[in-house]
Formats: C-alpha cells, structure tokens, sequence
C-alpha cells in the first residue's frame, strides 16, 4: 500500500525515459565561453540543412569580363550611380542583378523594353537606390558585414522582393474588446519568437534610435534615467527574440546572461550585432523610407509605409547570411562607392 | 551521552540492509551503519576536494570559489584533474555521500518499523541533481553540460541555460515545477498557521482539537483534507516539485533545443482557433 505511490512515479520516469529513447539522437553542442558557464550554442542535427539548401540555391558568378575599354556612363545613359565602371564590367552586373532579382522577367522588370535610360518604371528607381544602399552597407558597414559583404541576392534570394520583411503594424483591432490595449502583448507572432512580447520590435529600435538601456547599472535603481519601463524592456526583449530568430542561435550567442549589458563578458558576436542594428537603421531611415511615394500602393503596407529591413532579411534564419558564403568577392564592383572602388 | 526515556524503544539491534551486526552501532546520538561509514567516507572526501580545488583557484572569497565541469570537448570521458577532474571526482562523492545518506535514513526507518517515506522524498531531491550532473550531461554526450559547484557560479548556469531555450518560463514542465513550489509553500503556510493557532488559544482557553481545525476549514472553503491528509498532500506537492523540476532541465537540451515559446506551436496551430 504505502509503495504505490514511488512505484507508480517510477514507471511513469522509465515511460518517459523509453518513450524518448526510440527517436533520440543528441543535439550538437558547441562551447563558447569558459567551462561551466553554460555559454553554450545548440544545434540539432538537421538544423545544417538549411544553410546548405541556402548555398545550393546561389546562382553561379558569371565569367569575369577583361578590364579595360570605355565607362558605362560614356556608353549608356542615365547612368547615375555605376558610370565608373567598365562598360563591360557594367553589363555583367546588370545581368547578375537580373539573375538575383527578376530571373524570369528579364531586363524588363525594372527597363523599358524600347528605352533602357528610361526611368518610368518605378523598380528601375528602386533598384539603383538599393545599388546605392548595397556600395554604402560594403562600403561603410565593414563592423557588420566584413569582407563577405552583400550582393542583392543576400535578401532578394532570386525574388522580386525579399521573403523577410516588416512595414508598421497596426496590430489587431480591438477597440471593441473590453480588454482593449495590451500595449502589443499577447497576440504572438513570429516577430517576437511567439513570446507574450510587444508585437512590434521594429519601430522603436530599427527605424527610431531607440537605445537599448534596460539593464539598470544599479540595485533598486530610482533615477528616472536608470530606471526604464517595463514597455522598453518588453520591446527590448521583444528586439532580441527577433534577433535570435532572425539568425536561428540563443541569448549566449551574444550575452553572458549573468550581465546582458557588460561588454567585457560579452561574445564578441554582440559587437558586430550592435553595428548591424544600427547599419539596419540606416537601411531604413536612409534608403526605406524615402521611397514611400515612389513604391505603387500594392507595394505598401497596410499603414501606407514601404517594406523595410529587419535582421531576418539578410539572415533568413542563419547566423551567416548565405551560410557565410561571399558572393561580393566575384563582384569586387559593389565593394563601395564610386570613389573606394579600387579598379584592376 | 544520556538516552531519552523512549529511545531504549528504538535504539534496537537489526534492519540494517549492508553489513549485518558489524556497523550497527550509534556514536553518541547518531546511528552508523555501513552506510554511515560509506556517507562519511564520501562526504569527507569530496569536501577534502572542494578545498583543494578553491586552493586551486583564483580566490577564497566563499560567494566566487568555482569548481567547473570540464570542456565539451572531454565529451563523457575523463579529464584532468585540474580541468574538470576535480568535479567530476567531486559529483562521484556528492551522489556517494547523497546515496549513503538515504539508505541510512532506509535502515533507521527499518529498525523504527515505519514507512520508507523520508528516505524516498529525500531520494526524490537526489533524483534531481542526479537528473542535473548525469542523466542530462549523458544525454546530451557530455559531462561539461553538468553545473559548476560554487555558490554564485552556478546561479551564472542557471541563468545562461535558462537563455538558451531564451525564454525558460514557457517551458511546461518548469511551469508545472513552479507551480509545486508555490502551492507547497502555500499549503504549508496554510498547515502552519491553522497548527499554530490551535495550539495558542486566547488566556484560559483549551487547546483545540482536530475537530476545531477541520471545522475552520470547512467553513472557510468548504473541505477539510485532515490531519494525516495534509501531510500527504503536502509530501505530494513538495516531491513533485522537485520531480517536475528535474522533467524541466532534462527536457531542455536532450529533448528540445528551441526557444521555448516556440514549443507553444502546438497549441497555436489547433484546429480550433
């Protein structure tokens, strides 16, 4: 009588235990900080599988051209950003952004058929803003994106536009709910990992200058300056599920959670993460946004605000967008502005 | 040492489960058995090795003396003394001196005649740092997994694999833990309380009987689960806690490697929505 108890909770440990035991296989582990920290990232074993679904899908460099001859702006007209370029090495870029961009509809989708110069339609206006964007993120933005660098197919991924993207969210309309305003909270959504998170990470933090300062530097803190608001600490978290998603790693990939805002114990990650926020904020503020009376109306969101970037847009769930494979070294014409660009 | 009236009752020669008449003995007021003599044993030396291993770091200061488990990379193998070793050695004695203490508390319970329940609850606690320093180490292949023994170090491992899986209060079974820990201190507050004031009546009053105390509970919420049934309830609330707390952790990693917000899919994607 008095062992049923221990014998019932025994069996149900040796269920569970077989029940797990017919499809385990251990999760992948790797170390990051120092032993017994817990500074751990995790990996099952199929999660490898996207970054090399990733690399199989990028279309082949086409074949250098030889340097030299006259610039594509003597030969061409209109050309206001790549007219430094070689004629040749000019076409062979416009021929790979068709590949990264439009490889079904050709020239056509951003040229008029009859006159390339033209500037009627408005992906054409679009796509030499985002050439623009692409020289300044290689050229300026080396604390994030390194030598790898980014071509348009690092978000356009063979698509007109690229699959991650955010505009204003208006949030689901409950002003005839008796609950009302949940400040964001409670509808979950990928953005924020699917937590109870403010719903809308981006617009603080990716297209305002929101700073990141929830981490009071003292016990009981009660200087208005280091005491935030749990708001600003919900969308803060709500910032880094999207992060963590965004780049498919957990809080320790960047944070020794011990102390999230001390640099010294950080990975040094975090470093190039706190440049990428702010070379994402750029990308909207600079380059997004101003293109709003440019975009068709089916091109904005439903707040009237063109698609913007977000991590997800170049990450696309890896930490290494593309799996860390550079394409911008076969394409050594959108390492920078005009200036920068080192000819051979 | 003198005896109480009643030990003569108790202090009796038999139950034990390991080495006959040989170590059945007391030293003053504790009994020591074979297991007491394995737990000292353990317990000795582990101590001995936690002392040398401080010695070995950085500091004496109590809150930052750490011991760690070994790199990843020593898998479930051994590693050297200096890197690990000393904890994993150190584990081996905790779980032999944790192991000798219960089976000690078995053959005390044996020579009083009574059930096994202190010796199981308390096998339920090792169960969980069992669950922490091997089971979840061995399923996620190796020992560096387990949790570094100093007091502020293992909070850092704590809060570092609680992020991993980025969010550690939506995992159901940490939820199902947690909610035990509340609703044991809940009950016990409830239990104490109700003992307290049935034994501290006002200035020439009796105490009052269980009668008393199933009477204010009764008309408070209706049931009263009695005097033995408290002490059921509260040994139910109190092991699952702690059997729900070892679910939580050795689920994360072997089992599921997400966030745990995430895992809520299944009940986001119900056809009922």
């Amino acid at each position: 009588m008095r062992c049923n108890p221990c014998s019932s909770i025994l069996m149900l440990a040796a269920l569970l235990t077989m029940a797990g035991c017919d499809q385990y296989s251990p999760v992948e582990s790797t170390q990051q900080g120092f032993r017994g920290t817990a500074m751990v990232e995790l990996a099952e074993p199929g999660d490898d599988d996207l970054a090399a679904a990733v690399q199989a899908a990028i279309p082949a460099a086409l074949p250098q051209v030889p340097p030299g001859g006259p610039k594509a702006g003597d030969v061409y007209k209109n050309v206001k950003v790549l007219g430094h370029l070689d004629a040749g090495q000019f076409g062979r870029l416009m021929a790979s952004i068709t590949a990264w961009v439009a490889p079904k509809e050709g020239c056509a989708y951003c040229h008029e058929a009859a006159n390339f110069a033209d500037d009627s339609k408005y992906t054409k206006v679009v796509s030499r803003r985002m050439i623009e964007m692409t020289l300044a993120i290689n050229g300026g933005w080396k604390d994030h994106v390194g030598e790898t660098g980014v071509t348009c197919y690092t978000c356009h991924g063979g698509q007109h536009i690229p699959a991650n993207l955010w505009s204003r969210d208006p949030g689901p309309d409950r002003r005839s709910r008796f609950d009302g305003n949940q400040d964001g909270q409670n509808s979950p959504v990928r953005s924020v990992g699917l937590s109870s998170l403010p719903f809308d990470p981006y617009t603080p933090f990716l297209l305002g200058a929101s700073e990141i300062r929830v981490n009071a530097p003292q016990a009981l803190p009660t200087e208005p300056a280091h005491a935030p608001d749990i708001l600003s600490a919900e969308r803060t978290y709500g910032l880094m599920m999207h992060m963590s998603d965004s780049l498919g790693v957990n809080c320790t990939f960047c944070h020794n959670s011990r102390a999230f805002a001390v640099w010294e114990e950080s990975n040094p990650q975090r470093a190039t993460a706190w440049h990428g926020i702010r070379m994402v904020r750029q990308i909207n503020t600079d380059y997004m946004e101003p293109l709003a009376s440019v975009f068709p109306e089916n091109r904005l969101g439903p707040l009237g605000d063109p698609l913007k970037a977000n991590c997800s847009t170049c990450h696309q769930g890896l930490n290494k967008p593309l799996g860390g494979v550079s394409m911008l070294k076969d394409h050594p014409e959108l390492g920078g502005p005009a200036p920068a660009v080192v000819k051979e | 040492m003198p005896m109480l009236s009643f030990e003569r009752k108790y202090r009796v020669r038999g139950g034990t489960l390991l080495g006959g008449d040989l170590f059945d003995f007391w030293i003053g007021p504790f009994y020591v058995g074979f297991f007491g003599v394995t737990g000292a044993f353990f317990t000795i030396l582990g101590t001995a090795l936690i002392l040398y291993g401080a010695a070995l770091g950085p500091t004496w200061n109590i809150w930052q003396i750490n011991i760690a488990p070994p790199d990843l990379s020593y898998g479930l193998g051994l590693a050297p003394l200096k890197e690990g070793g000393l904890w994993q050695i150190i584990t081996v004695c905790a779980l032999g001196s944790f192991g000798s203490w219960a089976l000690r508390e078995v053959e005390i319970s044996r020579k009083l005649g009574i059930g096994l329940h202190v010796p199981f609850a308390f096998s339920v606690a090792i169960f969980a740092y069992f669950t922490l320093v091997v089971i979840r180490p061995l399923l996620m292949g190796a020992w560096g997994h387990g949790f570094p023994y100093g007091i502020l170090s293992h909070l850092d491992w704590v809060s570092n694999t609680g992020y991993q899986y980025l969010h550690f209060h939506y995992n159901p079974a940490h939820m199902l833990a947690v909610t035990f820990f509340f609703t044991t201190t809940f009950a016990l507050s409830l239990h104490g309380s109700l003992i307290l004031s049935a034994t501290n009546p006002g200035p020439g009053e009796e105490v009052k009987t269980p009668e008393h105390e199933n009477t204010f509970f009764r008309d408070a919420i209706g049931y009263s689960i009695g005097t033995l049934g408290i002490h059921r309830l509260g040994l139910f609330l109190a092991l699952s806690a702690g059997f729900w707390s070892a679910i939580c952790i050795v689920i994360s990693g072997p089992f599921w490697s997400k966030g745990w917000p995430e895992w809520w899919n299944w009940w986001l994607s119900l056809p009922i929505w």
